[in-house]
């Protein structure tokens, strides 16, 4: 889309005036300054989602949309987890931690701060898999995806 | 040469051939209005309520299918005009909606008639802008016209700083403008309009469904030319009539919550239905479970994607504009070998006409009260059919929709997907400034009329001479009639009590005022009003209180669920 004042809000406005769930919307500037790309991922059925696709085409910001899920498509998102580190939850935690291929990112002598990418699924089978009280802070990035090998959204 | 914001807007005004500019002054835009007055390329016209300034440009617009171009004020000026742009974004009109706004540097600090004005209008405008920069002003406004009247056409709001008007810089207007996110399909694609014409060829029971699109495009003599050479039947929208000539045999009528028996049930059972410009929306086939039958094949021609397979799904889908792909559709139609089932054509029309016996717009002629309905037909019979009739919402809308036969498009101008009451008079005003000679008439109700009733005072001022068709029943009639229908009667606060002396009223503001309380003197005072060439004649008919629409399908019903009479 357009790299406008504005433009995020055209978008959010359209999914709450329609009645469209958002569960996750992302949004940055791309290589091109003069452009933001956007990643949203919602749920509908395949009327709801040819709706949802139509409507945003025609809003006058928006540049190109693509259905990343009907085909081959790469997601990820950050996120960050602070968790209880004290006693034998150190140890613990350090080892989830590896297991699910994250990085620790900040240590303090009660607390770890863990970094995790994946798709969204990952990210909860992680939160999943932690003692629910030793999850003191969770913040999550929302996904961004591309398309996998040649199939590309360019402008 | 270097140029203010303020005379960049009015020359950029100029720039597009702008007739009349409909505006109302305040703080925010003193500079705008101070080139205004300096410049003869277009003319202002002071209105009494920022709506009324949107209606009137609305008006204007549905009347010649030009931009329409309202200018208010920050604040107050841009909220009031609100109302009067969520009308033109229902029914896709196209308007540029200039607003004055706080300097750029107050913006946010909630100073003296400020207000969002990109924000509040954000849902209810094709698009809309703030302009920071005066050196972005001319092609803003440029984009503004341009995004307004292509596509599907709507409302565009820029939203001006009161610095910004200030502010110089070299000022050119560009000739044209593209915008690498925002371009409308025109043509249909080739292949679909194939193989919509084969069905449309192979059809057993066919009928055309045709709406604002028609009118909007400008497509009303394509779409008299394809139902000719098919001899297929026709209804239309309240948004779409005069698109087809409604004195035609082919025209069943107006078809959706009050429309005719006949269209509504030929809606139903055809086979083969193709929507022209129309949307499927909850006043045309109510429900959609209701609408659904099995074996009916739809192609639906739209240029906007978002209209198709919204409530309705369809087998043919064509994107592009309607003039163009009709066009298409009857080339291939002329030079096809084949031709629509004669036979079963003549069949379906049999049904058709049995339908139509039911004779569903039948009144009772013989009352001793002034009937709505017969209003309207000799409305009809002493402006020949030629007049422009503008509308509020109600009763009387419907009425007028149905027993004013529109022959020609533009003709019928009222708020349909908004629904707004206090748009007849307004929309009135542009309607006359756009066309100084022709008749044009205000159907309206003692309810609708007094949400913009001050715009008398804008008719004296430029000496308009609308004619006012108050059909006065004392109830808000259509709300009356839900009571009636579905609330036990129980009149919950729909009747206007301690109306005005509507003739006084209107004297007062320099009109001329009728009171009309008996049938015999109907045609008689529609007569010597519209005699009055040069007068602003105000009629207020004393019509049959517990007079009801009909037919009417009941919200949530599907076509062949009506209640006749």
């Amino acid at each position: 889309m357009e790299n406008e004042a504005g433009a995020l809000s055209r978008v959010a406005g359209l999914f709450s005036a329609r009645g469209y769930n958002i569960e996750s919307l992302t949004v940055a500037p791309t290589e091109d300054a003069t452009l933001s790309r956007m990643t949203i991922v919602t749920r509908g059925s395949d009327d709801v989602i040819e709706q949802i696709t139509k409507q945003l085409n025609k809003l006058i910001d928006v540049v190109k949309v693509v259905d990343l899920s009907e085909a081959g498509h790469i997601e990820r998102e950050l996120m960050l987890v602070k968790v209880r580190a004290e006693g034998e939850l150190r140890e613990e935690m350090k080892r989830m931690s590896d297991i699910f291929r994250g990085r620790i990112v900040d240590v303090t002598d009660k607390t770890y701060t863990i970094e995790l990418t994946g798709a969204g699924y990952k990210l909860d089978a992680f939160l999943e898999a932690l003692d629910k009280d030793a999850i003191l802070e969770t913040v999550r990035s929302g996904a961004s995806g591309i398309g996998r090998g040649d199939r590309m959204l360019k402008v | 040469m270097e140029l203010t914001g303020a005379e960049i807007v009015v020359r950029c005004l100029a720039e597009e051939g702008t007739e009349f500019v409909f505006g109302y002054p305040g703080g925010a835009v003193l500079n705008i209005y101070d080139e205004v007055f300096k410049q003869n390329k277009f003319k202002h016209v002071l209105v009494r309520h920022e709506q009324a300034a949107v209606h009137a440009a609305d008006g204007y617009a549905r009347a010649t299918g030009r931009t329409g171009v309202a200018l208010v004020t920050s604040g107050p000026g841009a909220t009031n005009a609100v109302t009067g742009i969520a009308t033109a974004y229902m029914d896709s009109i196209p308007l540029v909606v200039i607003s004055g706004q706080v300097p750029t540097a107050a913006i946010g600090m909630d100073a003296f008639q400020e207000v969002d004005m990109v924000g509040i209008t954000r849902p209810c405008v094709k698009h809309n802008f703030l302009v920071k920069d005066v050196r972005d002003l001319a092609e803003t406004i440029k984009k503004a016209f341009y995004l307004a009247s292509t596509g599907r056409p709507g409302p565009v709001v820029v939203d001006i700083p009161k610095d910004v008007t200030q502010h110089k810089t070299e000022f050119t207007y560009p000739k044209k403008v593209t915008m690498r996110s925002y371009n409308p399909v025109i043509k249909g694609h080739p292949g679909q309009i194939k193989r919509a014409v084969q069905m449309i060829l192979d059809a057993k029971r066919p009928m055309l469904y045709t709406g604002g699109g028609v009118v909007l495009s400008n497509a009303a003599e394509e779409l008299t030319q394809l139902t000719r050479q098919l001899g297929f039947p026709i209804t239309s929208t309240l948004m779409g009539l005069g698109g087809y000539p409604a004195s035609d045999p082919l025209f069943t009528g107006m078809l959706g919550m009050h429309g005719t028996y006949e269209a509504n049930m030929a809606m139903q059972h055809c086979d083969v239905l193709i929507a022209i410009g129309a949307r499927f929306d909850d006043r045309v086939i109510g429900n959609p479970e209701h609408f659904f039958q099995d074996g009916r094949r739809i192609i639906h021609i739209d240029i906007d994607p978002t209209s198709i397979a919204k409530r309705v799904k369809v087998d043919v889908p064509i994107v592009g504009n309607v003039k163009d792909v009709l066009a298409e559709m009857n080339k291939l139609i002329q030079v096809s070998k084949e031709k629509p089932d004669q036979a079963a054509l003549k069949t379906w029309w049999t049904q058709i006409e049995l339908w139509r016996s039911q004779d569903c717009m039948k009144y009772d002629r013989d009352s001793s009260l002034i009937k709505p309905q017969y209003v309207i037909e000799k409305l009809h019979q002493v402006t020949r059919g030629d007049a422009y009739v503008t509308s509020d919402v109600g009763q009387h809308q419907m009425w007028a929709a149905q027993y004013y036969k529109f022959d020609q498009p533009r003709r019928w101008i009222n708020s349909g997907g908004l629904g707004t009451m206090g748009f007849g008079l307004p929309a009135a005003m542009g309607v006359q400034f756009a066309h100084p000679e022709a008749m044009v008439a205000c159907v309206t109700g003692e309810g609708s009329i007094q949400m913009n009733i001050q715009e008398l005072s804008t008719c004296k001022q430029f000496n308009l001479p609308l004619k006012i068709i108050l059909l006065n029943n004392r109830y808000l009639g259509m709300v009356r009639q839900w009571q009636e229908f579905f609330y036990g009667n129980r009149y919950a606060e729909s009747y206007m009590d301690a109306l005005p002396d509507f003739a006084k009223l209107a004297e007062s503001y320099g009109h001329v005022g009728m009171k009309i309380e008996k049938p015999e003197d109907v045609e008689g005072a529609l007569k010597e009003a519209f005699d009055m060439k040069d007068r602003l004649v105000f009629m207020n008919f004393i019509t049959d209180q517990k007079e009801n629409v009909f037919p009417m399908i009941p919200a949530g019903k599907g076509l062949s669920e009506m209640i006749l009479v």
